[in-house]
């Protein structure tokens, strides 16, 4: 079944036709070409995919891109305010070597973003690591993805983002 | 200027702006246009006859475009994968080495084996259709047990291969051996399995290839750790495209671990099926794709013992080891568990006599090869886990035992009795630096505590040795790698000053982008921002072996800085012509050429306009332009070292083991990037942590199915696992490469296992606990106390 | 994932009737468990009924005694409601141990008891607390809801509408998880209501089950001594590579334990 579907990405009006079937993950990297959103399963675990609509985190891999009908979807190329003034979040990633390959990393700064907000920009390292549930990385060992989501969330707060 | 870029600085990366805007390329992302879209369908059978294959159906579903069987690629032709590497057995015989086609012909030998290969529009109509082919088996009993493989009786994986045997294999002298067994004070013994692993990169494998009719010419775009190395096997063994008809690109991968060195068969399929269908063909795998089908690692049954004399001395070390090849030889395979194992089981010790005996097993499971650390991991939990183990018996300290035995700082170079001759290194000051971070003495203090709170309380010590940074190609040779083992590169500057460096060396997260340049920076001047490392392309790098086995920076950064030299030569000539000066009066100091004892200078920058603009310039005697090109073959591997020690908390009513602290301290020679060489050893860690604790590749033992074939079931750690780490490190240089560098990629995963189990040994020890088998999972564990509880009880 | 029709309607009676008639149509709660499903070719649905747009179905609602949770109401919002948090904080924290933050953004409660997987965390707390699952049709008891693996009592074209929990003087959960999938390997749900003691496991047999021995232990003498001797049977329990049927049985009484331990602090 073929549907023509509308969404904000971005802050951009986007709109295609999909099949049913098709998930939003798909609709971002294969109509949109925003292949920023990665997947890295099958099983609904990893959160390579993950992508925030209506403020909300979520697995773009476990959603179809129909169920995003009149959503508002940031992936991670809207984060950063310009080529130079990335997101907080970002910078304190890289300020703190959180990726190493790359793979994972979009899912883990959008997880990272949903976590500090929903806690208030307060956060311990127990609390980081049990929110980061949803996210694999084989890479850091995330030590300094922990670090990283830690120095943001004052950074957040203090960007008033 | 360049102080804060150069060796030694915590400099940030390069390569993050684009993998944290969401503008890194990896191969799931080219877009190419027509592109068509393969799907794989894979033997749910672990043995069976293919009886027949009926795709009738199948082409005529929606959006097919071409399907590919077994037979199709050998009437064409296509040859079998390769295993590059030759093991002679104890009977002077090469391993066996059965066929490997690209597509199952008549047999099937694992769940996962490729049928057929279905082209379509979409992905999702590729796969509808493979749902339509029809394949008729007749499924055979499997052989899936390691530790029975070699048995009588058990069914055979191959012909070429009797009895499963690929080769049995002995280093050391074993008559020795048993006459030291003989007269020793106490032996330890151990038997234990180093469990299979899933490597698990977080981008699953994908390959996407386009034939261009006009030229004739191919290019694959593949996740691979080595596009060079791949393009040759895939030319000189497999398809018979010309080298230079074939352009491989390992664009942004997405971790590799060892799993990406290999050639496998759906990258073979996809350039190969590519100018039949004279579309492009995109293929990715899905993660239970890549559970299946991509190289397993480690799955070794050992036993070993040590020998001791009365006050702790090791006297000899005798090891019995079956290794898994899979149903089929990988590309590596066979060096694993020969040359990248057994002679690594003198560790940092004096042993003075080491014998063991490795028969490479066939079993109906996916090919087993190279996984991070490959071979060496296996080798330091053997030692390591026989070191501690024979410390609790003799009731020795485990520091004090190994301190007794390290080789001694004053005896490098060393030669081990098992063929490698360690360079440098000095042992005793990297365990008291990781007992002095890790609070050893206050240990006793913090197992009080946590028995106060219901919980037993481990310490576990592993120190590794590692032999990296391969190889001297003619050692390589000699042991029977197919391949060479040097590494190249070019400095290449733009006559504006900036500069390429184009490295046969591979990055999938070990961040070449930025530790390269700064080598670079270093060495010539140049500020970081005006340098650009590029590598993986076969059409732009000059050839290279790849990155894997802790070499990039050893070998490639090697290579880097005799290209550097030659820049510099170069540049002396061309300063010296502008500055009216004799050569060897010119000086290089941080980027200026100068003669010495006047205020004569020309910046590089000036010396490389005039290498390009040559107006002003000794042309008789010198060539235009300043563009570089080195090899680099090293003359021995490098071996870092170092000493883990890990603290568990087990809470023996459910069995689950916390890891509560882990310290690494590391010799890795000098440090050109502080930042990323401990987020290496962060990362290797966790690893490591994943198999003693977590990771497991279960096959049904009478299906042969594939039980962990999800994150569902296999045990990926994750943050909530793992605590932070401390750190330490403590620096011999390497005295044979420019750079004094040795190699740290796989250390991390070297030692933690060992580290790891010997702290859940050391936790459960006061229940009567004797042994408890890698993963130490809650089930696991539960089951080996209540095994003990009336051995305790006594 | 093999094509669907797709159907988003926002209420309840147009959700009914785009169902009718159609035996292989499906509804989606918060999909956390169909996509999956459907990605990986198990179902074939014809059509899929996406209940998101039905604003009836969500919201938690304190109701005399009884807490009332939507059958479209997602575990983040019960894991952070202040009233089930006030009324039944052993139903938040519950809540907010399924899954990861992304997947509790979007699946239900409805989604989650009509699919009973062994393993899920809810069952066990609408089983304890005696809680009743009100459907387009009626209502179910706690008790005979649960029928099995993957089964329960509803019915062709029946959909949960809510789920009503009593107040509980004293509840807990505690939760093994699966070391990899990380749903429950055992979760016991421990509640002292006005209608007595209930001990429900869930994760440890191929569907939610009440231990009674445990309840007339803990009926009496509220605390977990007065179970510690109890010992729950192996027999048909779940077993796989990360648990025995004998570890499983071995962790009901230290899940129990540990939850009237809790429940009692
Ligand atoms: C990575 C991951 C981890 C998870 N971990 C856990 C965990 O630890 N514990 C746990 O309990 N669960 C876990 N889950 C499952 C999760 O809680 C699901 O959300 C839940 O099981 C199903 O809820 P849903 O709303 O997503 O249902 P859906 O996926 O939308 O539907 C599930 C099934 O129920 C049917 N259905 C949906 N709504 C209704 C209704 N109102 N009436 C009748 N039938 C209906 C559907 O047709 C379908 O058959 C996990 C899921 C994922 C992806
Ligand atoms: S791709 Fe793995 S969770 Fe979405
Ligand atoms: S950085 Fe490679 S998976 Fe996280």
């Amino acid at each position: 079944m073929t549907i023509s579907v509308a969404m904000t990405v971005n802050g951009k009006s986007v709109s295609g036709k999909v099949e049913a079937r098709t998930l939003l993950v798909q609709f971002l990297r294969e109509h949109l070409g925003m292949t920023g959103t990665h997947v890295g399963c099958d099983t609904s675990q990893c959160g390579a995919c993950v992508v925030h609509v209506d403020g909300k985190s979520v697995k773009s891999c476990t959603m179809l891109a129909v169920q995003a009908e009149g959503s508002k979807v940031i992936t991670i190329e809207g984060l950063a305010e310009s080529a130079d003034k990335l997101h907080p979040m970002q910078e304190s990633f890289r300020e703190n070597h959180a990726l190493q390959c790359g793979f994972c990393t979009p899912g883990m700064v959008m997880s990272a973003i949903d976590m500090v907000k929903r806690h208030n920009y307060q956060l311990d390292e127990a609390t980081v690591r049990r929110e980061l549930e949803g996210n694999l990385c084989r890479c850091t060992g995330y030590h300094n993805i922990v670090k990283a989501i830690l120095a943001a969330a004052p950074a957040m707060k203090s960007a008033g983002v | 200027m360049t102080a804060a870029t150069g060796i030694g600085a915590r400099v940030l990366r390069t390569e993050d702006k684009r993998f944290l805007t969401g503008t890194g390329r990896y191969v799931d992302d080219l877009p190419l246009a027509r592109a068509t879209h393969a799907y794989f369908l894979r033997s749910p059978h672990a043995h069976a006859k293919i009886k027949s294959i009926d795709t009738a159906a199948a082409k005529k579903m929606p959006g097919v475009v071409e399907i590919f069987t077994g037979k199709d690629t050998a009437d064409a032709k296509v040859g079998g994968l390769i295993c590059g590497w030759v093991v002679k057995g104890k009977d002077g015989q090469p391993h066996k080495s059965p066929p490997h086609p690209v597509m199952a012909l008549d047999t099937v030998r694992y769940v996962g084996d490729t049928v057929a290969m279905v082209v379509a529009n979409t992905a999702d109509e590729a796969k509808d259709a493979a749902e339509a082919i029809k394949v008729d088996y007749d499924v055979k009993s499997a052989n899936i047990d390691l530790a029975r493989a070699l048995d009588k009786g058990i069914p055979e994986v191959h012909p070429e291969a009797p009895g499963n045997l690929i080769y049995d294999w002995e280093i050391g002298v074993k008559a020795d051996i048993d006459a030291a067994f003989a007269k020793a004070a106490h032996v330890t013994k151990l038997d234990l399995v180093n469990n299979r692993l899933i490597p698990n990169a977080m981008e699953p494998r994908a390959a996407a290839a386009d034939y261009d009719k006009g030229t004739g010419n191919y290019t694959l775009w593949s996740t691979s750790q080595n596009p060079h190395v791949l393009r040759l096997i895939l030319s000189a063994f497999v398809l018979g495209i010309p080298e230079h008809k074939l352009r491989v690109i390992a664009p942004d991968v997405g971790g590799g671990f060892g799993s990406k060195i290999f050639c496998y068969n759906e990258e073979t399929m996809v350039t190969w099926a590519a100018s039949r269908v004279g579309r492009p063909i995109k293929w990715t795998a899905e993660r239970s794709e890549s559970f299946m089908t991509d190289a397993h690692g480690r799955d070794h049954v050992t036993h070993a013992g040590l020998a001791l004399d009365k006050d702790g001395k090791f006297l000899a070390l005798r090891v019995d080891t079956i290794a898994n090849m899979g149903a089929y030889l990988s590309t590596f395979s066979t060096a694993v568990p020969t040359y990248l194992y057994a002679t690594l089981l003198a560790g940092q010790y004096t042993t003075p006599l080491i014998y063991a005996n490795v028969r490479a097993a066939l079993t109906h499971t996916a090919p087993v090869d190279a996984y991070r650390g490959a071979g060496r991991p296996e080798a330091t939990f053997v030692i390591e886990s026989l070191v501690s183990k024979a410390a609790a018996e003799m009731k020795i300290d485990a520091a004090e035992l190994r301190r007794k035995n390290f080789i001694p700082s004053t005896a490098f170079p060393y030669q081990t009795p098992v063929a490698l001759q360690y360079d440098s290194g000095n042992y005793p000051p990297i365990i008291d630096e990781a007992m002095k971070i890790a609070d050893y003495k206050g240990f006793e203090a913090r197992r009080a505590e946590a028995k106060s709170r219901g919980k037993l309380r481990g310490i576990g010590f592993s120190s590794y040795i590692e032999a990296c940074g391969l190889g001297p190609s003619r050692v390589i040779g000699q042991l029977g790698g197919g391949v060479g083992q040097w590494e190249s590169a070019q400095i290449k500057f733009n006559p504006t000053g900036n500069v390429q460096i184009l490295t046969g060396a591979h990055s999938h997260g070990q961040s070449h982008e930025t530790t390269f340049a700064q080598i670079v920076s270093d060495k010539l001047g140049v500020p970081i921002e005006a340098i650009e490392v590029v590598h993986g392309d076969t059409a732009t790098t000059p050839f290279g072996m790849g990155s894997y086995g802790s070499r990039s920076l050893a070998v490639g950064g090697s290579a880097i800085m005799k290209a550097a030299d030659k820049i510099i030569a170069k540049g002396k000539k061309i300063a010296a012509h502008l500055m009216e000066a004799s050569v060897a009066d010119v000086v290089f100091e941080q980027g200026t050429f100068k003669v010495a004892g006047t205020d004569k200078a020309v910046p590089l920058g000036a010396a490389v306009f005039a290498a390009y603009v040559p107006h002003n310039y000794p042309l008789e005697e010198l060539e235009p332009g300043m563009d570089e090109n080195a090899f680099y073959d090293p003359s021995n591997f490098v071996y870092p070292a170092g000493t883990q020690i890990c603290e568990v908390e087990i809470d023996p009513d459910t069995g689950t083991v916390e890891v509560v602290a882990h310290t690494a301290v590391d010799d890795f020679g000098n440090i050109i990037n502080p930042m990323i060489v401990d987020g290496q050893v962060h990362g290797g860690i966790v690893q490591g942590v994943g198999q003693a604790l977590m990771e497991n590749a279960v096959y049904d033992k009478a299906t042969g199915q594939l039980v962990s074939g999800s994150y569902m079931d296999y045990t990926m750690p994750r943050a909530d696992n793992v605590p932070s780490f401390k750190l330490g490190n403590k620096v011999t240089p390497c005295p044979h490469n420019p750079l004094g560098v040795k190699g740290c990629g796989e250390a991390g995963a070297i030692a933690a296992p060992a580290a790891v189990m010997n702290a859940v040994h050391n936790a459960l020890a006061p229940l009567g606990v004797k042994h408890v088998e890698m993963p130490a999972t809650p089930l696991n564990v539960w089951q080996s106390i209540q095994g003990a509880q009336p051995a305790a009880a006594e | 994932m093999y094509d669907f029709a797709y159907h988003r309607p926002k209420s309840l009676a147009d959700a009914l009737a785009l169902l009718k008639g159609k035996p292989e149509g499906r509804v989606m709660s918060g999909g956390m468990t169909l996509i999956p499903t459907l990605k990986q070719r198990l179902a074939k649905p014809s059509d899929v009924v996406d209940l998101a747009g039905v604003k009836e179905l969500a919201g938690i609602k304190v109701e005399g005694n009884n807490v009332v949770i939507g059958g479209m109401t997602r575990h983040a919002d019960v894991a952070t409601s202040a009233d089930v948090k006030g009324a039944i904080p052993a139903l938040a924290y519950l809540a907010g141990h399924i899954g990861d933050p992304q997947v509790r953004n979007r699946g239900t409660i409805g989604g989650s008891i009509a699919n009973n997987d062994p393993a899920a965390d809810y069952p066990a707390a609408v089983v304890a607390l005696n809680a009743t699952v009100t459907t387009n049709t009626g209502k179910h008891a706690a008790d005979s809801f649960f029928k099995g693996l993957f089964e329960t009592a509803l019915g062709e074209g029946e959909l949960v509408t809510s789920v009503s929990f009593p107040k509980a003087e004293k509840a807990a959960y505690m939760k093994f998880p699966n070391p990899a999938s990380r749903y429950a390997m055992v979760g016991v749900f421990v509640a002292k209501t006005a209608g007595g003691v209930r001990v429900a496991v869930t994760g440890a047999g191929p569907s939610v089950f009440r231990v009674k021995a445990m309840e007339d232990a803990l009926a009496k003498n509220f605390s977990s001594a007065a179970i510690k001797d109890i010992k729950i049977p192996a027999d048909g329990l779940n077993s796989d590579i990360h648990g025995s049927a004998e570890y499983r049985a071995h962790l009901v009484g230290v899940m129990a334990r540990r939850a009237v331990d809790a429940a009692n602090k």
